[in-house]
């Protein structure tokens, strides 16, 4: 059963779920989400951060004593994943942020999950463990070691349950690979294979081999005074284990094939649309730059984001998306403020639901957009404490972009610009979902009728 | 807020003079509003070159704007005409490379090619030694992209370029040991100077809004690649005077 957006004629109706997260004024830099991501069930729900550390939530079991509490997530484990470390060829750090997490599907008893950093991919192993030996031999219960003169009686360790412990056990680091900035990492369907990207490049991986690494995507020139363009994003197709898209700050999007070539620098499809001159300026192409590029659970479609808009693209038409949505089009007329401050950098994600009908995006002031693909319509919500009553329905916020302003519309120049959505995400198949603002986890889900 | 429909009627040119010429005080000319884009872009790039590992993809679209512009004002003129009065400079086929640009601090210690660095600070100089005035501001400042290709290209700079650069960098360097929390503040509180002498220049009744001081220059982003040449005549007779009093000194 999937409630999709809109479905029935009725809108869905947000409610706040929870939060996570201190809500001290102050932030610590390095507790800044800077990853969400929802494993294949929604049964877990992972959070990297700017500290290298990895916080993993667990959907708790529904309970037929408190319906209304569907499933909170409550967290399961936490580790840290990357630290700092130092280049000291290139006399620079290596930030520990999380770029990006993402997770196998579930094989056996334990989950697998991708976090990477600016440089190296680590798969992490979590499991759980409920019991423990009891009865050694040659120890006791303190871990002494017992004397083996003194032992008379061998008896074989039982297991005994105990408290239940989580643990995450780094099984694979996928070091040195890397010139660049590591940007995307994607799992292939065949559940062998992985990709990471970075700057210039991208890699491909096997799971169980770590000192080797083919290289499908180089774009790097040969004179780097020639650079003008770089991989933004890229992600293997959700089903067809030898495609893969990767984004372009020039706006484009390449579609390979890795049947035709070891190296792909030959692109089967080439996604651009073409500039409408009316709109030209010097941010053009800056704001023409793809944040993020993700598929359609059906495989079919792919969109991407860019500072303004939000695009769908059928994989059958090149030459212009299928669908395009502005995000936040009132900052058009704001793009030189927001190139000197650096916002026009900004690099949000967006996000298919589980049924591909909606997508969503973040933008500023803490606001986050859903679009509905089948009925048009659009709403502006805002992940914010002053909101955070159990169960309380959001109310749809609304921009003012001239003239008079209505009581309850903010105008432009009141949005504040250092609170921005870049990373959410939405539960594969419930109305669910997760937003990233700054150190704080919300989660919001759809009213239970 | 400026209206966009000003800022065109200001462009097109002949047809309304006088609106033109109110438009002119209402709004900085958009040669000048180019120019503070320029010099904004090389700040950035500047930047870059002092955080931890530069974000090449933002470096990049930087540069590739800083490169359009550049594209354009040769394209209208503007270049051709400040390239004529300097002696032996390099040629304007030569536009600036992302590498260039963004070259590490490390590359500079080696005595490789110095960028904006060496330009900026001349720009300082001759900030400091005039009055501040629109069309000074203008002058040195399309001057510091034209040093900026001859450095980047030509290792026989001209020994007053040398001086600069070689000044700055060292300014650079000592910054760059101390590594102190306020070392880019320290660093920068020139260049800031600088910036906001062009920022008051442009737009005298600017207010501080939350947004900075861009509020002039929104207008701009509605630029269009087909500059008129009108607009440059008033500011290249200044020009040719301002080029005239550094070629003396």
């Amino acid at each position: 059963f999937l409630a999709g957006f809109g479905s029935l004629m009725q809108d869905v109706l947000w409610c706040f779920s929870q939060v996570k997260g201190t809500i001290d004024a102050g932030v610590t830099e390095s507790d800044i989400i800077s990853t969400v991501e929802f494993n294949h069930t929604g049964e877990l729900l992972a959070t990297g951060d700017k500290g290298g550390r990895v916080v993993i939530f667990q959907r708790e079991q529904e309970s037929k004593n408190q319906p209304h509490r569907r499933g909170e997530y409550n967290v399961y484990s936490t580790f840290q994943s990357h630290e700092p470390e130092f280049d000291y060829l290139k006399s620079l750090e290596i930030e520990e942020k999380i770029n990006k997490i993402r997770w196998l599907p579930q094989q056996n008893a334990a989950y697998f999950l991708l976090s990477t950093n600016d440089k190296t991919v680590k798969l992490w192993k979590v499991s759980e463990r409920d019991k423990r030996p009891e009865g050694y031999n040659l120890k006791d219960e303190d871990g002494r070691l017992r004397d083996p003169s003194m032992i008379t009686v061998l008896r074989v360790p039982v297991l005994r349950p105990m408290d239940l412990m989580v643990e995450a056990t780094p099984r694979r680091v996928f070091a040195n690979a890397h010139t660049y900035h590591i940007n995307s990492i994607s799992v292939n369907s065949d559940y062998e294979t992985y990709m990471s990207a970075d700057d210039l490049r991208i890699n491909l991986w096997n799971f169980e081999i770590t000192n080797q690494s083919f290289n499908i995507v180089d774009i790097k020139p040969a004179n780097m005074e020639e650079l003008t363009e770089v991989i933004t994003a890229a992600e293997f197709h959700p089903h067809h284990c030898n495609t893969f898209v990767y984004s372009s700050s020039k706006g484009t999007i390449r579609l390979c094939d890795m049947r035709t070539a070891a190296l792909c620098d030959r692109h089967a499809k080439f996604f651009e649309e073409p500039e409408d001159p009316s709109n030209r300026s010097f941010f053009s192409e800056i704001i023409s730059s793809i944040s993020d590029v993700k598929f359609s659970h059906s495989g079919r479609y792919i969109m991407t984001r860019d500072y303004l808009t939000v695009k769908v693209w059928d994989l059958n038409m090149e030459n212009r998306p299928i669908e395009t949505y502005q995000v936040h089009d009132y900052l058009r007329s704001k793009l030189c403020s927001l190139y000197e401050n650096d916002c026009i950098f900004d690099k949000f994600e967006c996000v298919w639901n589980g049924s591909d009908s909606v997508i969503m995006t973040g933008s500023y002031n803490n606001f986050f957009r859903m679009f509905d693909r089948n009925t048009k319509r659009d709403v502006t919500l805002e992940a914010a404490r002053e909101n955070s009553k159990p169960r309380a329905i959001l109310k749809p916020r609304k921009v003012c972009v001239g003239g008079k302003r209505r009581k309850d519309e903010i105008s432009v120049d009141s949005l504040d610009f250092s609170k921005k959505i870049l990373h959410t995400a939405w539960h594969p198949s419930e109305n669910i979902i997760a937003v990233a603002a700054t150190n704080n986890l919300y989660i919001f889900q759809d009213k239970v009728n | 807020m400026f209206v966009r429909g000003l800022k065109r009627k200001c462009f097109d040119g002949e047809e309304d003079i006088e609106g033109t010429l109110a438009g002119i005080k209402a709004i900085p000319s958009y040669n000048l509003q180019r120019q503070s884009l320029l010099d904004m872009s090389l700040v950035k790039l500047q930047l870059c070159h002092m955080l931890v590992e530069p974000n090449l993809c933002r470096s990049v679209l930087i540069a590739n704007t800083v490169r359009q512009i550049q594209e354009e004002m040769t394209q209208d003129g503007t270049w051709q005409m400040i390239n004529t009065q300097s002696t032996g400079q390099a040629s304007l086929d030569r536009l600036v490379s992302t590498d260039i640009l963004c070259r590490s601090a490390r590359d500079q210690a080696e005595g490789k090619h110095a960028p904006a660095y060496g330009t900026f600070n001349k720009e300082f100089e001759s900030d400091q030694a005039q009055d501040s005035s629109e069309t000074m501001s203008t002058a040195s400042s399309v001057q510091a992209p034209r040093n900026l290709q001859s450095n980047a290209w030509e290792m026989e700079n001209p020994q007053e370029n040398k001086g600069n650069f070689q000044k700055s960098l060292d300014q650079i360097f000592e910054t760059l040991e101390n590594k102190s929390p306020n070392t880019v503040e320290d660093l920068f509180s020139e260049v800031d100077n600088s910036y906001y002498d062009l920022d008051t220049m442009l737009t005298g009744m600017m207010s501080n809004t939350k947004m900075g001081h861009c509020d002039s220059l929104e207008t701009f982003s509605s630029s269009t690649n087909t500059a008129s040449n009108s607009n440059c005549k008033s500011d290249l007779n200044d020009l040719d005077h301002i080029v005239e009093i550094l070629v003396e000194s």
